[in-house]
């Protein structure tokens, strides 16, 4: 299992510049970062190597920061694989709350990061169509 | 229950009486000073003439503008060796207005606001850490003294320096506390950031707010956060400070101790009194005050008659709590609203956090209204369209509160300045 930290920002400069100081600073190593934003303000969601200590990091500065589980499935880099999964999903009636991916070794290896509402069954769906998921400690060793 | 049982819940008529008398001492009195003498005299007013509230109607109202006027001694009534304090708050445009004290003054105000702290429950086992300014802001010598004729363990810490508020609290186990309510949300936080549960790892259970407009849903808030009982308090240093009204147990609406007071409610325009329910200005006249006698003050301070009687059993009349100042309503596209409104929805709000700010600017000729509300850390989920569907809701709520649609920026906590603990409210930088 894999977790994620989001993080409440203001769509102010130097908003993001902070964040990823201070977990430099803590240490830890950011795997994968994205960010959406809407009506002035967004979050910012972030893989990295520790992740409970990044959120009680980022908590401890006061900083709104939620911790959770999220699935991260190893794909082919290759045209296909991520409709693959979202097929597997879709027949099986799960929806996708939100995905980003990112590539591990051009044209080998990927990983989509994806938040659906049924966690554990997703999962096992998942596996049991012979996909590979990842833990916190096999993210930082890709 | 009652500090002074026979005064408190004095049947009407006898109260009405005993303002009688003390009406009739005071205009003797009002009548001494420079001002009165010569406004009597020009309106060709005797004092033996002014007998009851209606006859005192037929004075003009007394404003902070006439005490400015008036520095710095057109309103004393007594020789200024029998002065032992003063009290002086400075307007902006840099002259003051000052209060003066007898002794007797002073004896009879520490009694008023005894009465207040024993109604709500604090006694002499209390350990009272009192928030506020000292010096000439009457907010902290007034509940001081107050809580010492209780003979509560009174800490004169003053306002400000929260690191020592909090080691002061827990280590005297402090259980009543004066506090601005704007300060305690922040404190709140504050106390939180140490690793402290300000319910828990506290012993509070008496909480007296005042010295601005709060909310309902603001009291409720501090409430929460803090375990205790929170009561509103209501003065001004023109009528002595904190003790002019008070909230009684039952917490729905605030005496105001007719017996130091003769209290009006009227139209901020016409000066035509409210009827009870309507929202005006409140004015009142010192009738137990010798060196400085103030006759219709008029406080900028909007509330409404409360005329049931009150379970509690005291007569002197409620008050609402206050809805706003006369002077600090600000006026967008036309419509009035008061910071108050403002308050009320968003601390109506769970995911809202303690402070906000009301930004007033001029763009293209046109005024907008931007409100920055800062988030609650804990219910933050990391969700954006959840956060986006609570931008709507405030902004849908403020729109049907104050009738014009405002924006809505969500900040993080914390972020938002604050000017010696107190919170800055309102930020016009409108350019006309
Ligand atoms: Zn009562």
């Amino acid at each position: 299992m894999a977790h994620q930290i989001s993080v409440f920002a203001e769509n102010k400069p130097g908003r993001i510049e902070k964040i990823t100081r201070l977990l430099l600073q803590g240490g830890i190593n950011i795997r994968a970062i994205t960010i959406s934003s809407a009506n002035g303000f967004g979050v910012i969601k972030i893989l990295v190597n520790h992740p409970h200590q990044a959120y009680e990091l980022l908590r401890a500065q006061g900083i709104p920061t939620y911790l959770q589980e999220v699935i991260a499935v190893v794909m082919q880099d290759a045209p296909g694989s991520l409709h693959a999964v979202a097929q597997v999903l879709s027949e099986n009636g799960v929806n996708i709350e939100d995905a980003y991916g990112f590539v591990i070794k051009s044209g080998e290896m990927a990983v989509l990061v994806i938040q659906v509402e049924s966690q554990p069954r997703a999962q096992s769906i998942l596996e049991r169509n012979g996909f590979r998921l990842l833990s916190d400690e096999e993210i930082y060793h890709l | 229950m009652y500090w002074e049982k026979d005064l408190e819940i004095m049947p009407r008529e006898e109260l009405v009486k005993l303002q009688r008398e003390r009406l009739h001492k005071t205009i003797l009195q009002a009548a001494k000073t420079p001002f009165y003498r010569k406004q009597f005299a020009k309106l060709h007013i005797t004092p033996e003439s002014i007998q009851t509230l209606e006859d005192l109607q037929n004075l003009p109202f007394t404003t902070k503008e006439d005490l400015r006027q008036g520095f710095p001694f057109k309103f004393l009534a007594v020789p200024l060796e029998e002065v032992v304090r003063l009290h002086s708050s400075s307007g902006t445009t840099g002259v003051p207005t000052v209060i003066y004290h007898s002794a007797e003054d002073l004896d009879r105000w520490t009694n008023q606001v005894a009465r207040c702290l024993y109604m709500v429950g604090v006694r002499k086992t209390d350990v009272f850490q009192n928030m506020m300014s000292y010096g000439l802001f009457t907010g902290g010598l007034g509940m001081h003294y107050g809580a010492e004729r209780l003979g509560a363990l009174t800490i004169p810490i003053g306002a400000g320096n929260s690191k020592r508020q909090i080691w002061f609290l827990q280590f005297f186990k402090t259980t009543a506390a004066h506090i601005l309510p704007s300060y305690a949300l922040l404190l709140a936080n504050l106390i939180k950031s140490e690793g402290l549960d300000p319910k828990k790892d506290l012993n509070l259970r008496i909480m007296l707010i005042g010295a601005e407009p709060h909310s309902e849903e603001t009291r409720q808030r501090i409430e929460e956060l803090y375990g205790a009982k929170a009561y509103n308090s209501y003065g001004l240093s023109e009528m002595n400070g904190p003790g002019v009204a008070f909230e009684c147990p039952y917490q729905n609406g605030m005496h105001l101790w007719e017996d130091y007071y003769l209290l009006e409610i009227v139209n901020p325009q016409t000066g035509e009194p409210c009827a009870s329910g309507e929202v005006g200005e409140i004015v009142l006249t010192t009738i137990y005050r010798d060196a400085t006698p103030i006759l219709r003050y008029r406080t900028r301070d909007l509330a409404s008659f409360i005329d049931e009687p009150c379970p509690c059993g005291r007569t002197h009349r409620r008050i609402s709590r206050i809805q706003g100042r006369s002077d600090d309503m600000f006026i967008v596209r036309g419509v009035n609203i008061f910071p108050i409104q403002v308050e009320k929805v968003l601390m109506g709000i769970p995911e809202v956090g303690t402070n906000y700010r009301i930004v007033l600017e001029r763009e293209d000729y046109r005024d907008v209204m931007r409100v920055e509300v800062e988030i609650k850390s804990e219910l933050f989920l990391g969700d954006l369209q959840k956060l986006e569907r609570l931008r709507e809701r405030i902004q849908s709520e403020l729109r049907s509160e104050i009738l014009v649609t405002p924006e809505v920026s969500l900040v993080e906590p914390g972020t938002l300045p604050t000017q010696e603990g107190k919170a800055q409210r309102v930020l016009d930088q409108r350019k006309f």
